[in-house]
């Protein structure tokens, strides 16, 4: 039990983006409404930038700004001092990629909207059915 | 120059791809000659690189001059520079065949669509010449948000749908594949290709490079289509603009193809994907059942273009079980189909998009009389057809050959029985096809009804690139030993018998 329990709270970040992820995986796979599909889209790319910005993390280290000036410090800089930027930056790329996949799919639910006058998958199904 | 042609491959189309889009505002008309140009730039690069390879091998590039563990390295061999050439020149030939229906089907909207579309090429050169894992991500997304968006300039009952079908389970593929990366970042610290598959050597055994492993191929097979996952592509191909699907269809699935290859040979090594995890038999048998259930679900089609993207799902079949069989032979026939199938595939979807241009629909009913009233784009059709069915003199029959031989060398004969009967199959499909467009008199109902006999096909440009494409499918055939020789088997790696 202790071990389960050492297993569970030590390796938080990742128990939380899992459930995070199967919550956005449940929303695309058993909402019925197209922009609830859309916003459990939106959690399970969130779920996963939150993954590699906790994977950046280390315990009792700051920001990477650096202060001495290169050559003037005292002694070598520490890694284990700075948590890892990477992670992070690549994020900002990801959160680009997210956003616009969240638009374009909006701008896809507005046109539907348009077509069929509703954004309920099994009555937009049923109207195709009806052709 | 020549040592900028991997990055100019890349920039000259995406910077094109801004230029349109703000032309599109002033002068609707020069949209679609900046789109040819930066398009023909690409294949010229491309080209160039390919003949810088042979010559001189493995090429790379540091972007902004820093080095590979850190900056993002683009690195050309033999393998994405075939790609690359490909690529750019399907984009490239079917750009031109796209002009005339586009002016007619959506004119408004040209720039939009030239502006897509040369963004579109661009994501998928990038994902090809990268080394960057990272970027790889980034380029796919690119690609494939412009494919979200091309794929819904169609009819509007149905294209969207399609199309936001595609966008949820395109992003689902797209984040399996970011998480893969993730763990390989944990792991190795590093997201440059070389520089992962210099680390991974020791820590083959770890759980997270399993989870690593998983999560790329499972994200890379839903961007491909592979059969139990492939249930976006008919709806999203069937409905999209023609001169959208003939450029959609034919690279997407092929440089996803690729990168499963590239992943397979220079991120986790032949030795883990082969040896240590001993997958290739339940990848080969997962191929056979993706190439029996592609033919039999186009058989049940009465739509000339949703049976062709059944077919596509059959032909990812081919390449992903010949990749898996794990020795030269299968794994040239796949690589050597990546081309082949690009060929293939945009040859019968220039042919569809040319009936659809006379005819409208292209339904069994529509395509009867068809012979007598376009013969000359029937012509590229049977081409395309003999092609798929694996007709000697066309290049289908050489990487169906090597598909073949590799299996009977592995002792997979499930997968040589699978491919022998999707080439029945096909033979099924395509005679009934042109059986009927030959046999069957002539509907009345064509657009404007024409008199009998008279010959009626779509515009030069876009007859030739068809007939360009159906020439190329002989010629790649013809020379189809050399390009083996010369460009694939250098490229296998070591140790696979």
């Amino acid at each position: 039990m202790e071990a389960l329990i050492h297993h569970v709270v030590g390796k938080y970040n990742y128990w939380l983006y899992i459930i995070l992820m199967m919550i956005g995986l449940y929303a695309m796979i058993a909402k019925n409404n197209l922009i609830k599909k859309l916003v459990g889209m939106n959690i399970f790319q969130t779920a996963i930038i939150l993954f590699y910005v906790s994977i950046g993390c280390k315990k009792g280290a700051t920001i990477p700004i650096i202060e001495e000036h290169a050559g003037m410090g005292e002694h070598a800089i520490r890694v284990a001092d700075y948590i890892n930027p990477l992670p992070h930056v690549l994020m900002l790329t990801a959160i680009v990629v997210s956003v616009s996949t969240f638009g374009v799919a909006l701008a896809l639910a507005v046109k539907i909207y348009q077509q069929y006058k509703t954004l309920e998958e099994d009555e937009i199904l049923m109207r195709l059915r009806e052709k | 120059m020549s040592q900028h042609y991997p990055v100019l491959l890349v920039t000259v189309p995406l910077l094109s791809a801004f230029i349109i889009s703000g032309l599109s505002w002033v002068k609707k008309s020069l949209c679609f000659p900046v789109a040819l140009v930066a398009l023909g730039t690409s294949v010229f690069c491309a080209i160039g690189l390919l003949f810088k390879v042979l010559d001189v091998g493995v090429v790379e590039y540091h972007m902004g001059g820093w080095m590979p563990p850190w900056g993002i390295a683009y690195r050309i061999d033999l393998l994405n520079a075939l790609v690359l050439v490909a690529v750019s020149s399907v984009a490239l030939v079917n750009l031109v065949a796209a002009h005339k229906s586009v002016q007619r089907d959506f004119p408004e909207k040209k720039g939009i669509f030239y502006a897509l579309y040369v963004l579109f090429a661009m994501g998928l050169m990038g994902i090809t010449v990268t080394g960057d894992v990272f970027n790889l991500y980034v380029l796919l997304e690119i690609a494939s948000l412009t494919a979200y968006a091309l794929i819904a300039l169609g009819k509007p009952d149905r294209a969207p749908l399609a199309s936001l079908n595609y966008v949820f389970i395109g992003t689902v593929g797209a984040c399996f594949y970011l998480l893969g990366i993730g763990y390989l970042y944990i792991m190795t610290g590093s997201l440059n290709m070389a520089d992962i598959a210099s680390l991974l050597p020791p820590i083959y055994h770890s759980k997270a490079v399993l989870v690593a492993f998983i999560f790329c191929m499972v994200g890379v097979c839903i961007k491909m289509a592979f059969f139990p996952l492939h249930t976006w592509l008919p709806n999203a191909y069937t409905y999209a603009p023609n001169p959208a699907s003939s450029v959609i269809a034919p690279l997407m699935t092929k440089v996803m193809v690729y990168v499963m290859i590239r992943l397979v040979f220079s991120v986790f090594l032949p030795d883990f994907s082969f040896h240590v995890l001993h997958i290739g038999p339940a990848l080969v048998w997962l191929a056979c059942l993706a190439i029996i259930m592609g033919s039999l679900l186009a058989l049940t089609q009465r739509n000339l273009k949703k049976m062709l993207t059944y077919i596509i799902v059959s032909e990812i079949g081919y390449m992903v079980g010949g990749l898996w069989l794990g020795n030269r032979l299968g794994m040239s026939g796949a690589i050597l189909h990546i081309l082949n199938d690009a060929i293939m595939t945009l040859c019968l979807f220039l042919a569809v998009g040319n009936i659809a241009y006379k005819v409208k629909q292209v339904g069994f009913e529509d395509l009867k009389g068809l012979f007598r009233k376009m013969p000359v784009t029937m012509a590229g059709f049977v081409a395309g057809a003999l092609s798929v069915i694996g007709v000697p003199p066309t290049c289908g029959f050489f990487s169906k050959w090597y598909l073949i031989s590799g299996a009977i060398q592995a002792g997979q004969y499930g997968f040589m029985a699978a491919l022998l009967f999707s080439s029945l199959i096909n033979i099924v499909l395509f005679f009934r096809v042109i059986e009927i467009a030959y046999f069957e008199p002539m509907n009345p109902l064509h657009g404007v009804a024409p008199k009998r006999g008279i010959i009626e096909e779509v515009p030069l440009s876009m007859l030739i690139p068809l007939l360009l494409v159906a020439v190329s499918l002989i010629v790649v055939g013809i020379y189809s030993g050399t390009i083996v020789n010369h460009i694939i088997v250098p490229v296998l790696p070591k140790g696979i018998g």
